[in-house]
């Protein structure tokens, strides 16, 4: 039976889907307010936000398959604040290569709640309704240059691997069903529980095959070639979306099937998620070495954090859930504001990417500058940054564990990372352009900068506003 | 009053990095307005840090204690825990003395982006001073880390041809080391849990704790490698001079007066209460390496044709001395330790501002371009012949006093250490004066009859030049000559530690050492 308790509990999600669609709906009008349909788009993401945060709910919804709580409201509020950052970024982006249609925004909302419904989700349906909403968004905002050749190509592959992994996800639930009869996280939990010979085959193989397929969406090596392809083609402002939201809500949900439905065969596996994560953040640092392209550096740097995230999924406890939450808040903010950089920085006809074209830009635009070495130099885990505290919690968690030689790994990994890290600010610092033109910066940037600051420098020195909070996501889990 | 008291040291970790952000706020064209508020607040701070000079009382416990929770969800026990020993004291001393120096220097030798050179040098005091208070491991990795960025950017923005090799060099380098302690750290960390029930990175809490010899090995490996890149001992040292070379001279000055310190310091501070059955199986190899660096660096030293190289390389050298007094672990070994920190970053700071001075002048540091300087700059000579013979140990300057402590209270302990490390005092007055000769007598070289041909015949220490100068010029003669005010200041901790660290390596405890170190005091003089 559906009760009024139900529809409140979705509140948020539901004020996105109004707003998504009135935009697809104000599309269709014979002159359709281009220039303001973000700000609808933006007044949604606003109104979630204060459902969400204001009218706190607590509980089971849906007979069970929703399940509010601190956990969830974290999280979303981390989604929300993605998907705001990804429509201010696009204003301009989408402006300077003429392309500017309110699919786009409604499209970007839609993920956001197909997100949101990934961490609420108690019954693995739900799970895959979320992921599904997720990726079919993104298929089509990857691939939403119709005539840039690399856009169609990332939208193809991405739909391709994605729908293949997809495969593999559903498969897992459907083993998991056979061999719990349920798709409900407490029964399957429970029935895990009172299975005597825990190596029911059928669960291990199911949350195996799940495995594989959230591996594919949060990009983690060997399942993690789409990445740098995919974010290369996609139009900057969506790479800055799909480096943040589909990794880290893949890494929620994950995290919280693991801690509250397979704990125990979690621990099977153990022995393949470690050399998941080790590999992963191997792969991924070495590769962005290589790279030029900041878009194609981002997205391997993007691979390499799943690594050390992966870390925290493999420990599994109270203190690494708390260090995962609070990595994925660091994360999502530091590199969407890199990205939303790069986006501003790029040029029409995808130039202005690569290394060299940072050069100067200390001297271009100082704030620019500043902000995009604070972002890196963020991720690369400097102290006092916020990305510091963030690793440190995920190792520290690790190494009470007893994880000590992945936590070696994982530093010696983050010592690579600062070679190239670092390679754009000595460009921006060090070298000179030939051209020395200042940069503009577009106003709708600046709100994604700010939070930049907020998050990576005032979290740093600060940290216990978000401490407290992910200390109590995480703690809800358990 | 009291409120003073309470925050003292606070104030003068953050004093810096207020003027920076007070800097922050000013255009970037009003040089002078920025250079002024530069030099004012790092003046401000020395200040500060002299009330605490003042007001430390003379014993071995930590003062100026101040603790605040920082991060404590889940009891993680991370807190702001600043305080000060002896050991500190004076190597913040050093720090805040010397910060207002160099930013003097850099008003005549940094002309582009002086606004940005201002910031990172201001930050990086803060930096500095963060480490030698903290009492907080991870508020120390924090202070440790957060001082690259900006020494990374000194190099690599205001450097010479090379800078970014030397830059990234630099940073990769202590990276290692330090991302390698981090582990340690977080096992102590998980260790402190075990045995504490509760989750704490307080370094008062933590050096009660019992760590099995085996995990003290690794350990103590990891923090060593971190501090033995910084000091840097041979054979990690290839990063400094390129660092050193490449670096403007104010950030020179920095690096070689203070930066190496923390080396040093963390050995004393971390390495050797947390980890002493550990220091007690790696000592000798420590020794030797320290002993090794002695000679390799003034050998290396000797053959080189740069002036900035040559300094650099005596660098190695003379901190070698400072490893082998400190993990000598005798009373006067480890305090002619802590005394030799300051003495070297004293004269080699000034070496190097002396290089900077007539490098700006003639725009080489070839040596052989160079011979007659002292004819045509007599005032610049003799300050750099007292320097040098400061650093080469004359009795009556500074340098002899840390030399001869290092040496004496070694020989008990590591009798054929002291001995190489003799010798090797030798032989940095052989490089040392040999320097001197070839650039400041003899027929005038290349450098010198180009300037003079062009007609503007050289100029000797300008005013600024002599401020900057003239009060480590003071230091030096104070230091060698009535040192008794600090190392009344220094002893106290230092004994601490050494008897600590002997209770817990033997079950006899070693002699006191008190009033052998006044004997040799009473020798000195």
């Amino acid at each position: 039976m559906l009760t009024w308790g139900d529809i409140t509990s979705t509140f948020p999600e539901l004020a996105l889907v109004v707003t998504a669609l009135g935009l697809l709906l104000l599309e269709t009008l014979r002159e359709p307010p281009r220039d303001k349909l973000v700000w609808v788009g933006l007044a949604g993401i606003v109104v979630a936000l204060v459902l969400e945060v204001g009218f706190p709910v607590y509980g089971q919804f849906y007979s069970g398959m929703i399940a509010v709580g601190d956990f969830s409201r974290f999280l979303n509020v981390i989604f929300l604040v993605l998907g705001g950052g990804a429509l201010l970024l696009a204003v301009p982006y989408l402006r300077k290569t003429l392309e500017e249609r309110g699919e786009y925004y409604s499209l970007v909302l839609f993920a956001t709640v197909g997100m949101m419904f990934m961490t609420k989700a108690h019954d693995l349906a739900i799970t895959f309704l979320g992921l599904e909403l997720l990726s079919i968004s993104l298929y089509i905002l990857v691939g939403f240059y119709r005539n840039r050749v690399s856009s169609n190509e990332a939208g193809l592959k991405y739909l391709l691997l994605g729908a293949f992994s997809t495969g593999f996800f559903l498969f897992g639930a459907a083993l998991i069903y056979g061999s719990t009869g349920s798709t409900h996280y407490d029964a399957i939990s429970q029935a895990i529980l009172n299975d005597t010979h825990l190596s029911s085959a059928l669960t291990l193989t199911g949350f195996g095959l799940l495995l594989i397929g959230f591996s594919f969406k949060v990009a983690l090596v060997p399942f993690h070639m789409y990445a740098p392809d995919v974010y290369e083609g996609a139009p900057t402002s969506i790479s800055a979306f799909l480096s943040t939201g589909p990794k880290v809500a893949g890494f929620a949900a994950l995290l919280k099937l693991v801690v509250v439905v397979f704990a125990v065969t979690t621990r099977h596996w153990w022995g393949a998620i470690w050399v998941l994560a080790a590999l992963t953040m191997t792969v991924g640092n070495l590769s962005a070495l290589r790279q030029d392209n900041l878009k194609r550096m981002l997205a391997y740097s993007g691979v390499a954090h799943a690594g050390y995230l992966a870390i925290g999924i493999l420990v599994g406890s109270l203190e690494s859930a708390f260090g995962i939450i609070y990595y994925l808040a660091v994360y999502g903010a530091t590199t969407l504001a890199a990205f939303g950089i790069v986006a501003a920085i790029e040029k029409e006809n995808e130039a202005g990417l690569e290394v060299t074209d940072y050069r100067g830009l200390a001297r271009r635009n100082p704030v620019m500058a500043a902000m995009f070495a604070l972002a890196l130099l963020s991720l690369a885990g400097f102290p006092p940054t916020a990305g510091f505290f963030g690793k440190f919690f995920v190792f520290s968690a690790a190494v009470s564990e007893g994880y000590i030689w992945l936590v070696v790994l994982a530093v010696l990994n983050s010592l690579v990372s600062v070679y190239y890290y670092l390679r754009p600010v000595v460009a921006m610092y060090m070298e000179t352009a030939d051209d020395e033109s200042p940069v503009v910066l577009p106003a709708t940037l600046v709100p994604v900068l700010v939070l930049l600051v907020v998050v990576a420098l005032g979290m740093g020195v600060f940290p216990m506003l978000l401490v407290s909070n992910s200390a109590v996501a995480a703690g809800s889990l358990f | 009053m009291d409120w003073l008291q309470q925050h003292l040291l606070t104030g003068i970790i953050f004093m810096p990095t207020f003027g920076a952000g007070i800097i922050l706020l000013l255009p970037a064209g009003r040089r002078e307005v920025i250079q002024r508020v530069a030099l004012g607040s790092s003046l401000v701070t020395f200040l500060l840090s002299y009330m605490l000079f003042v007001g430390f009382r003379q014993d071995a416990t930590f003062q100026f204690i101040e603790l605040l929770p920082w991060v404590s969800a889940f009891g993680m026990g991370i807190s702001y825990h600043v305080g000060v020993d002896g050991i500190s004291l004076l190597l913040i001393m050093l720090t805040t003395f010397l910060t207002p120096i160099t930013i003097l220097s850099a008003f005549d030798s940094i002309d582009n982006r002086v606004r940005g050179f201002m910031v990172a040098l201001l930050v990086m005091e803060t930096g500095m001073l963060g480490v030698f208070a903290s009492l907080d491991l991870f508020l120390f990795y924090i202070f440790w880390e957060a001082m690259l960025i900006p020494m990374y950017l000194i190099i690599g923005v205001w450097g010479g041809q090379r800078r970014l090799y030397a830059a990234m060099k630099f940073v990769l380098f202590t990276l290692f080391g330090s991302l390698l302690m981090l582990v340690a750290i977080l096992a102590i960390y998980s260790q402190g849990h075990e045995q504490f029930g509760y989750y704490t990175t307080n370094y008062l809490e933590l050096v009660t704790l019992q760590i099995a010899p085996g995990a003290q090995a690794w350990m103590f490996l990891a923090f060593a490698l971190s501090f033995a890149i910084k000091v840097p001992l041979f054979p990690f040292h290839t990063w400094l001079p390129d660092a050193h070379v490449e670096a403007p001279t104010p950030g020179s000055v920095i690096l070689a007066a203070v930066l190496l310190k923390m080396g040093g310091y963390g050995f004393l501070r971390y390495c050797i209460p947390l980890f002493p059955l550990a220091t007690a199986r790696f000592t000798p190899l420590l020794v030797t390496l320290a002993v090794v660096g002695i000679i390799y660096g003034a050998l290396l030293a000797m053959v080189q044709t740069d002036m900035k190289k040559l300094v650099a390389y005596s660098s190695i050298s003379h901190l070698g001395y400072v490893v082998l007094g400190i993990f000598a672990l005798s009373l006067q070994s480890v305090t002619g330790g802590v005394i030799q920190m300051v003495n070297h970053g004293l004269s080699t700071g000034a070496l190097f501002l002396l290089v900077g001075f007539i490098y700006q002048r003639t725009h080489t540091r070839q040596i052989s371009d160079y011979g007659g300087l002292a004819s045509a700059m007599p005032n610049l000579a003799v300050v750099f012949l007292i320097v040098t013979l400061a650093s080469i140990g004359l009795p009556g300057l500074n340098g002899f006093v840390g030399e001869f402590l290092i040496i004496v209270g070694s020989y008990r302990t590591q009798p054929v250490g002291a001995i190489i490390a003799a010798i090797g005092v030798i032989l940095s007055a052989v490089y040392l004066l040999w320097l001197v000769q070839r650039v400041f007598f003899g027929p005038p070289g290349a450098a010198v009859a180009e300037v003079s041909r062009a007609g503007k015949p050289l100029q000797d220490l300008t005013r600024r030049e002599w401020a900057v100068i003239l009060p480590m010029l003071a230091l030096i003669v104070i230091m060698g000559v009535y040192p008794q005010p600090f190392l009344r200041r220094i002893e106290p901790a230092v004994d601490h530690l050494v008897q600590s660290y002997h209770a817990s390596v033997t079950s006899v405890p070693f002699p006191a050492g008190r009033n052998e170190t006044s004997l040799s005091m009473e020798e000195i003089q």
